[in-house]
């Protein structure tokens, strides 16, 4: 055994078998996608950017319930709520702290009106620290900017659940 | 193109056309280095993206091909840090003397019968003393930078290059032997006559030797020890940056492309060319195929450069005490052995070289 193995050492064998894997790899098909101009298709399962949606009259769905707040592992979600006029149940503040926040999509399964949602969104940025704080408005600015797309995809989904 | 520089400037001293001569000499070579090392970059980080199948850079200028030109750019306009605490002085003259023996050494290879910058007697000689005089560099730039980092980075880099220095040698001597002289351009010549007359024939287990030592001397993967950036970040350039960095950058890759052509002068015959001493080739109208010239030397040079890098695609880190008894368990005993057989060769007159 040791004299084959001394064989081994001296002929190289092991480095050439190396040098023609990575040979191999040099003349394969390259699998690199070059991104900003080609995108890889994404999963309506996607979860993206966090969103509040509206029902179709323009009523903001959310109920003030917490249970988004109560299942969010990361305790990113802060709400505060407040009796209107008309006796319903309303948020005054809902505070998704973007850095906290793991997209792990709790909120959406727990949210009993399909308020929040997560979108396809993954392209997005902040300049300053503070807007890390995405406020009521913001979240339902995007919920309105990408309404369609966004009851598209859980359509496409909702068969499977 | 030394006789159109003597017409020109005939009402010269000769002296001083020589001294035109060779200034210009190194003027060229030196420019030409530099632009190998720009193409070398590109050249590495495109075999390593292809080998990893991804295309590697492909973004500034047409396919990527001036991404080293803007890799530049962005080292020459970084801040140049020194530590507090650094002995100044060293700190900034080590990454020249790790630069002045690399581009020094290219002093005496000859690019072609004609193209030589200086043309000495013990050309084996210089080139193995300029070759170690890189480690100084090396150790002064991890000692100077007053980093355990570096300083662990640099005490490797000169146990390392000092156990293949010695492979090194006994590999060239090995060369020296069979060609009969010190002068590269005459070992070119004592290897002319075909593919089968070269050195990497009679010589093959020291022209292997060779090149491993060769890459553990510049510091390479997957000898690389020096800066293995898992346990050490960079080793002896790690408290680096901008400027001194990037020459650091240059004199390793000068050392590669050293290395490599060193290689192909001393075992795969320099200038001459694949298809020499092929007879129907000679007399054909294909005759320019076997003509010796610096087009074969760059062939060689660029298969080697690619092993290189190749070898860096391939192969993980060696572990330290792994890469010492290589160094001095294998490729030594290797070297002296064949250098025995080598003897018994020579006095039995066996071989191409036998006088």
């Amino acid at each position: 055994m040791k004299i084959i193995q001394l064989i081994k050492k001296l002929t190289l064998i092991d480095f050439i078998k190396g040098f023609i894997v990575t040979l191999k790899a040099f003349f394969r098909r390259k699998v690199t996608v070059q991104y900003p101009e080609v995108k890889t298709p994404l999963s309506p399962r996607f979860r993206g950017k966090l969103a509040l949606m509206r029902y179709d009259n323009g009523e903001e769905r959310c109920i003030a319930c917490k249970l988004c707040s109560a299942v969010c592992p990361a305790q990113a979600i802060t709400i505060e709520s407040e009796e209107r006029s008309d006796g319903s149940r309303r948020t005054v503040k809902f505070d998704i702290d973007a850095f906290k926040c793991i997209y792990c999509g709790f909120c959406e399964e727990a949210c009993p009106v399909d308020s929040i949602v997560e979108t396809n969104i993954f392209e997005y940025h902040m300049t300053e620290n503070q807007q890390r704080i995405q406020t009521k408005e913001m979240l339902l600015a995007t919920g309105d900017q990408y309404r369609d797309q966004t009851i598209e995809n859980k359509k496409k989904d909702s068969r499977y659940r | 193109m030394k006789e159109l520089l003597t017409s020109f400037l005939s009402f010269l001293d000769p002296q001083w056309i020589n001294l035109i001569w060779s200034l210009s000499q190194i003027a060229i070579v030196t420019v030409c280095l530099i632009l190998t090392v720009v193409f070398l970059v590109y050249f590495e980080r495109k075999v390593i993206g292809y080998m990893h199948a991804r295309v590697g850079p492909n973004r500034v200028g047409p396919k990527g091909t001036l991404q080293s030109i803007a890799d530049t750019i962005k080292l020459l306009l970084k801040e140049v840090i020194i530590p507090d605490k650094a002995d100044r002085f060293f700190f900034l003259l080590s990454p020249l003397l790790l630069l002045i023996p690399a581009l020094a050494a290219w002093a005496v290879v000859p690019f072609s019968p004609e193209f030589i910058i200086a043309d000495i007697n013990a050309g084996l000689l210089y080139l193995l003393a300029l070759t170690s005089f890189g480690v100084y560099g090396v150790i002064l730039a991890g000692w100077a930078s007053n980093s355990k980092y570096a300083f662990l980075g640099s005490m490797r880099a000169a146990a390392q290059m000092v156990a293949y220095e010695i492979a090194m040698g006994f590999a060239l001597v090995g060369v020296l032997m069979a060609g009969g002289s010190l002068k590269l351009g005459e070992i070119v010549a004592a290897q002319s006559g075909g593919v089968l007359s070269w050195f990497w024939i009679p010589l093959f287990p020291l022209f292997i030797v060779y090149f491993i030592s060769g890459i553990a001397e510049t510091n390479r993967h997957p000898f690389d020890l020096a800066e293995g950036e898992a346990e050490i970040v960079a080793g002896f350039h790690v408290e680096y940056s901008g400027i001194g960095f990037a020459i650091f950058f240059l004199a390793e890759y000068i050392n590669m492309a050293l290395i490599s052509v060193l290689t192909s002068i001393l075992f795969l015959g320099g200038w001459e060319s694949f298809f020499a001493g092929i007879s129907f080739l000679e007399t054909s109208v294909f005759s320019f195929l076997t003509e010796p010239s610096l087009f074969w030397l760059l062939i060689k040079t660029l298969f080697f450069l690619f092993v290189f890098i190749w070898l860096r695609a391939s192969f993980p880190r060696y572990r330290y005490d792994q890469l010492m008894s290589l160094g001095w368990k294998v490729l030594i005993p290797i070297t002296i052995l064949w250098i025995g057989v080598e003897c018994v060769m020579y006095v039995m007159q066996i071989g191409p070289w036998s006088v």
